[in-house]
């Protein structure tokens, strides 16, 4: 078939999708399937509607059979049922929900042919439209703007964890759609991994995972030699490793019931896990864990306990380091009680821990995934990383008995069978954003009668925006530009983060309009009320929200296309895959399950898929055949399937009629002990995706330039030499006291704000969801469902506030009214409460008052972490807290960022 | 005849929720401007969207920073064997012959006191329908064989930690495992012979008394350490942190003794409704 004639065959039979899925009969309902970010589903659906959503009970006379791991005379085997996040347990509500966006809409006082009033974006209402108008409105602008300015002056970003599916998902639906029509692309920072990336990357490596450590066969590595595990901001019950709900909680249970390991948490906050497990808890000081490692390290140093072998072939200007950690360069020796002056720590028990650790099989959770955890998203997070892999490496990790293991990775599934995850691409086949080009894409796409769609703007070469300042960007003043150095999500070669950018890059016209995919910004980014103040400047003449729900920021949108749930459309995907920069992570599960999404309703109210809209709309704009190639969601899912390894096991046909299918367990398959190979001085042999042959000597060593663990990088040293010093992140992993320590003096209260428990991210949160009814999420006081703050007792009764009150808490950058939960979760000085909120409700005007939606990212600095690495820091933070006498507490504006601003 | 039961292992209990989301889940009306959408159960009454909890997580914080916990208790209708609400309800409660507890929707009807007489608090009054409502244990689940393949109600299912568990036995396994201590019933001085059971109960309705053992400025791990009380005479060696930590402790007087290899120390601590941290003992 000729292009052109497979074109118009195309245009021909573009389809909608509206088919539903059938499932089993289970008695009056029937039982499809689905999946989420909290887990893979079944759901139960009667007459059009869904009844209910629950975890999946396997099959044993259909289902492969589990894995059994021995150690220690004992045999291990997980339940025969997945587990749910709570977000999915209650997803049901979020479907059926008031806050969704039911019809397209546009805001009365916007005229694309005349005054567009962006004065009152977020004040002055919607509008219902047809979808028919929507379309014609939004195809005139995007010709308008690329026109007049070029395609680069579309903005474009979606949310970090909009819904599930790896077809129409943002990687992939959205990322073909988007490079079809030309667009800059907010570049997201790595908001999880960020100290890391930043960090960790310059020590050990692992660009292709961001700075964290590969996990493989971790499990029952563990559960052989582990006898004791710290976790280090680390809170496994809270963030599952990532997608994979509790999964691994039954693996922490192994070891703590049936081994006895002890389990010792180091977290500001007492948290789910802590509470669970801990046979100790430790609360620094927010902005101080890595004082206690450098104590850590001093006791080790000064009482021979390391492996000095090890350290002798495996580490990079340790000497150096050594002489920095015992005072011997700077006159201030790190001892245990130096660090609990700077932490608070007691000096005896961080002694205790450290020789603890050095005589027994110990391996540290640093991070809940394997990598992560609050603490690298901190003023300190690029020095707290580097700590803990200067202990795993002052302990010999990757041998037997001693790793960086956070407990949530590493079980015996088999990672020979490839079903990728949802950042390999999708339908999109973009390279560059996401992680299509490792195997994936040359499996998609033949080349004949189906294509990628590659993007062509926001390459190295491109124009580039940073996420956390989009609002600068967008309203950045005339005669100016915005520089910075770093990209987030960039893990080719090392220094590939250290890039400079300049916006609006050479040649370069700016962004003039901005379209959304989502609205989590003000809940999930820093100094949230820029974003407020930006959709109020006149430089942003258009504004799209594609958002499921009316929340967050979407209330700011000129035009609103009302997308649906992953329920009801099309898509198929695996438990807790999303690999991309976390590879092969389905290790997380007990099972690889793999899921067909069913359409298990209708979209609600007027609501259609993002792919059902993008199709329409590239119709609209002529290049319809060339992003849909005449297929529907389901034809696009089968081309997907056919490109996995799952032919292999079932026809498409009948996965369309089981619904799911699980992995079976590959009893040939090579076990791999993450690091065991760097341990031994062997070629790396686990199947993680890097380094890259040109990165290692003979495929032995790490990523870093010397192939060893670098306490003095390499990376950033030549960096130094170019010039570009940057006190926040030496060369040499050095005791640097977060920039935000200033703070302290006027606003008394360190404020930790990690990821949230029963919202991932803004998912789950607000959206009248049943979730405003777990204790800890939110509170009820009058009408009104208020975010959460945890304090000590010591500190409410100084401020005569009692459990239940109403609190500002507020500094600099803005008020935040919250609930106050008073107990001993935090240590007097200390305050905690979760980012990531899902509404913005101001009191008073928008941008300029308190926000009773809960974002106390409002609170938190939009700085970057140091001058070159432009990751985020909420987790060093410092606020004052007073009870809530009821005003909106009107204080203008907040400042915009100027660093990095200069002339044009 | 077998009865069923749930039983609640605090221990393992990590306020995820997932019970009350499951519960929420199978019987809240989501009444929206398309048109309400809810299970249809046992031809009853939905429940509001927001504001009842029949299975409510509370959460009890022991001790002082930084020698704490805290222990989460979820409490469901507790299908009591002596239920006050059947006193207060007359016909409209009743008991079926598995133990289950149900309220008669038509008969309890504009009757508020009804559920103002559950010691648990377990039953809420939905104003919408005027009834009091509260957990039914899943009644027509467990009874719809074809439709429920699980067998089990809906917070069982959702749990991922094995906190809750569902039962179906003779009331003599039951009872021989509240014999042994193993089983508990909340509010067990009610006298009401509840179906659902907490184990390791004293999570949440008793204190600790602990500390941390220093000799020399250093933890010390082996300190054997003897507390005495009414009722209560328990040793245990301290761990590497120095650390005791003597659970399960009703009001009352205790005398602590301390023998870190021939140190010792003598204290006596009052435990009144609260846990207590005592801190450092320096020898």
């Amino acid at each position: 078939m000729g292009e052109t004639e497979r074109l118009m065959k195309a245009a021909e039979s573009a389809m909608t999708g509206d088919e539903l899925g059938v499932g089993v009969k289970m008695g009056d309902t029937y039982r499809l399937t689905n999946s989420s970010t909290g887990g893979p589903v079944f759901v139960y659906v009667k007459d059009g509607k869904i009844v209910r959503m629950t975890p999946m009970d396997l099959d044993d006379k259909v289902d492969a059979p589990a894995w059994t791991i021995e150690a220690r005379g004992q045999k291990f085997t997980p339940p025969r049922k997945t587990t749910v996040a709570q977000y999915t347990a209650g997803f049901k509500s979020m479907i059926y929900s008031d806050r969704r966006n039911l019809y397209p809409m546009k805001r009365v006082d916007w005229d694309p042919d005349g005054e567009r009033n962006p004065q009152n974006r977020g004040i002055s209402g919607y509008e219902r439209i047809t979808w028919d108008e929507m379309y014609d409105i939004l195809a005139k602008e995007i010709n308008r703007v690329r026109t007049e300015y070029g395609p680069a002056s579309i903005l474009s970003t979606p949310s970090s964890h909009h819904m599930w599916g790896n077809v129409g998902y943002r990687h992939s639906a959205y990322f073909r759609f988007m490079n079809l029509v030309g667009f800059s692309y907010a570049d997201h920072n790595p908001d999880s991994w960020e100290g890391w990336h930043w960090g960790g990357m310059h020590m050990w490596g692992f660009s292709w995972r961001l700075g964290n450590p590969e996990q493989y066969d971790l499990l029952e590595d563990g559960l052989k030699h582990a006898e004791m595990i710290v976790f280090w901001s680390s809170d496994p019950e809270t963030n599952g490793g990532i997608y994979a709900a509790y999964e691994s909680n039954i693996w922490r249970k192994w070891m703590k019931e049936n081994l006895g390991v002890k389990m010792v948490f180091i977290d500001p906050h007492y948290n789910y896990s802590a509470a669970l497990w801990g046979d100790k808890w430790f609360s620094p000081k927010v902005g101080t864990d890595h004082a206690l490692s450098f104590a850590i390290a001093y006791t080790w140093l000064t009482e021979g306990t390391y492996d000095k072998e090890y350290v002798a072939t495996h580490a990079y200007g340790f000497e150096e380091w050594a002489d920095y950690v015992l005072g011997k360069t700077d006159g201030q020796p790190k001892t245990c009680e130096w660090a609990e002056a700077e932490s608070g720590v007691p000096a005896c028990e961080i002694r205790a821990l450290a020789r603890e650790w050095a005589k027994k099989n110990t391996y540290l959770a640093a991070g809940g995934l394997g990598g992560w955890g609050g603490a690298c998203r901190a003023g300190h997070g690029i020095e707290w990383t580097r700590g803990m892999i200067a202990l795993g490496t002052m302990q010999g990790m990757g041998k037997p008995g001693s790793n960086i293991w956070c407990t949530t990775q590493g079980s015996p599934v088999d990672t020979e069978f490839f079903f990728p995850g949802y950042a390999e691409g999708g339908i999109s086949g973009d390279c560059e954003n996401s992680a299509a080009g490792f195997k994936f894409a040359w499996r998609m796409f033949d080349g004949r009668t189906s294509f990628p769609a590659p993007l062509n703007i926001n390459t190295p070469a491109g124009q580039h925006v940073p996420r956390l300042r989009i609002p600068e960007c967008l309203t950045l003043p005339e005669g100016k530009k915005y520089t910075w150095n770093g990209k987030g999500f960039c893990g080719g070669d090392i220094p590939h983060q250290m890039h400079k950018y300049e916006y609006p890059a050479p040649g370069y016209e700016r962004c003039h309009m901005y379209w959304h995919y989502g609205g989590s910004h003000i809940g999930t980014m820093q100094e949230g009320n820029r974003y407020v103040k930006m959709y109020h400047d006149p430089h942003l003449e258009c504004v799209v929200s594609e958002s499921i729900w009316f929340e967050g920021e979407v209330q700011f949108a000129d035009l609103i296309l009302p997308a649906c749930t992953n329920f009801e459309r099309w898509d198929i995907s695996e438990f807790a895959n999303c690999s991309g920069y976390i590879p092969d992570n389905y290790i997380q599960c007990n099972h690889r399950v793999i899921s067909l999404q069913d359409k298990c309703i209708q979209p609600v109210g007027e609501s259609k898929s993002d792919f059902h809209i993008y199709c329409e709309l590239a119709d609209k704009l002529g290049i319809g055949p060339i992003f849909h190639e005449g297929k529907d969601e389901l034809a696009w899912i089968e081309q997907y399937y056919n490109a996995t390894d799952m032919p292999r096991y079932m026809k498409f046909d009948d996965f369309l009629k089981k619904g799911y299918f699980v992995v079976p367990v590959n009893e040939n398959r090579k076990k791999t002990v993450a690091l065991r190979w760097f341990a031994e001085g062997r070629e790396k042999d686990t199947p993680d995706w890097g380094p890259r042959p040109n990165n290692q000597c003979g495929r032995k060593g790490l990523q870093t330039t010397t192939g060893k663990v670098e306490f003095i990088s390499t990376s950033i040293s030549r960096f130094e030499k170019q010039g570009y010093v940057d006190p926040h992140r030496p060369a040499m992993h050095t005791y640097v006291k977060p920039w935000e320590w200033e703070n302290q003096k006027k606003y008394p209260l360190g404020m930790l704000s990690p990821h949230p428990r029963y919202s991932f991210h803004t998912m789950g949160d607000g959206k009248d969801s049943f979730m405003n009814d777990i204790r800890d999420h939110r509170m009820k006081v009058g009408d009104h469902y208020y975010w959460i703050i945890r304090m000590n007792k010591v500190d409410a009764d100084a401020r005569g506030i009692q459990e239940g009150d109403l609190v500002r808490a507020y500094n600099d950058r803005g008020s935040v009214i919250l609930y106050a939960q008073v107990g001993q979760k935090v240590q007097p000085g200390t305050v905690h409460s979760y980012e990531s909120c899902a509404e913005y409700q101001p009191v008073g005007t928008p941008g300029q008052s308190a926000d009773r939606g809960g974002c106390v990212n409002i609170l938190n600095p939009a700085r970057y972490m140091s001058k070159y690495a432009c990751g985020q820091a909420p987790n060093t933070s410092f606020i004052e807290v007073e009870k809530w006498n009821g005003d909106a507490f009107e204080t203008g504006y907040p400042q915009f960022v100027t660093e990095g601003m200069v002339d044009a | 005849m077998k009865q069923k039961y749930i039983i609640i292992d605090v221990r393992w209990c990590h306020n995820c929720n997932n019970c009350l989301m499951g519960c929420k889940d199978e019987y809240c009306e989501l009444d929206m401007s398309t048109g309400p959408v809810h299970s249809d159960w046992s031809d009853s009454d939905p429940q509001p969207r927001h504001g009842h909890r029949w299975i409510d997580v509370i959460r009890r914080e022991r001790g002082v920073y930084a020698r704490n916990d805290i222990a989460y208790l979820p409490v469901p209708c507790q299908h009591c064997e002596n239920a006050p609400c059947m006193k207060a309800g007359g016909d409209a409660v009743t008991r079926r012959e598995d133990g289950i507890v149900l309220i008669d929707r038509a008969k309890a009807k504009g009757n508020k006191a009804l559920a103002d007489s559950c010691p648990y608090g377990a039953i809420y009054y939905n104003e919408q329908y005027d009834v009091p409502q509260k957990c039914t244990m899943c009644a027509h689940l467990l009874d719809d064989k074809e439709g429920w393949l699980p067998g089990m109600p809906r917070c069982v299912h959702n749990c991922p930690t094995g906190a809750l568990t569902f039962v179906e036995c003779e009331p003599s396994e039951i009872e021989a495992r509240i014999a042994s201590g193993e089983l508990a019933a909340y509010k067990a001085e009610l006298g009401t012979k509840p179906h659902v059971l907490y184990k390791n109960l004293y999570r949440y309705t008793k204190n600790f008394v602990s500390a941390g053992v220093l000799v020399d400025g250093d933890c010390f791990e082996g300190a054997k350490c003897t507390i005495k009380g009414e009722g209560h005479e328990e040793t245990q060696e301290t761990n590497f942190f120095g650390e005791f930590k003597f659970d399960a402790l009703e009001d009352g007087k205790y005398a602590i003794s301390i023998d870190a290899n021939g140190k010792k120390y003598d204290t006596e601590v009052t435990i009144s409704g609260e846990s207590l941290n005592l801190g450092f003992i320096k020898l």
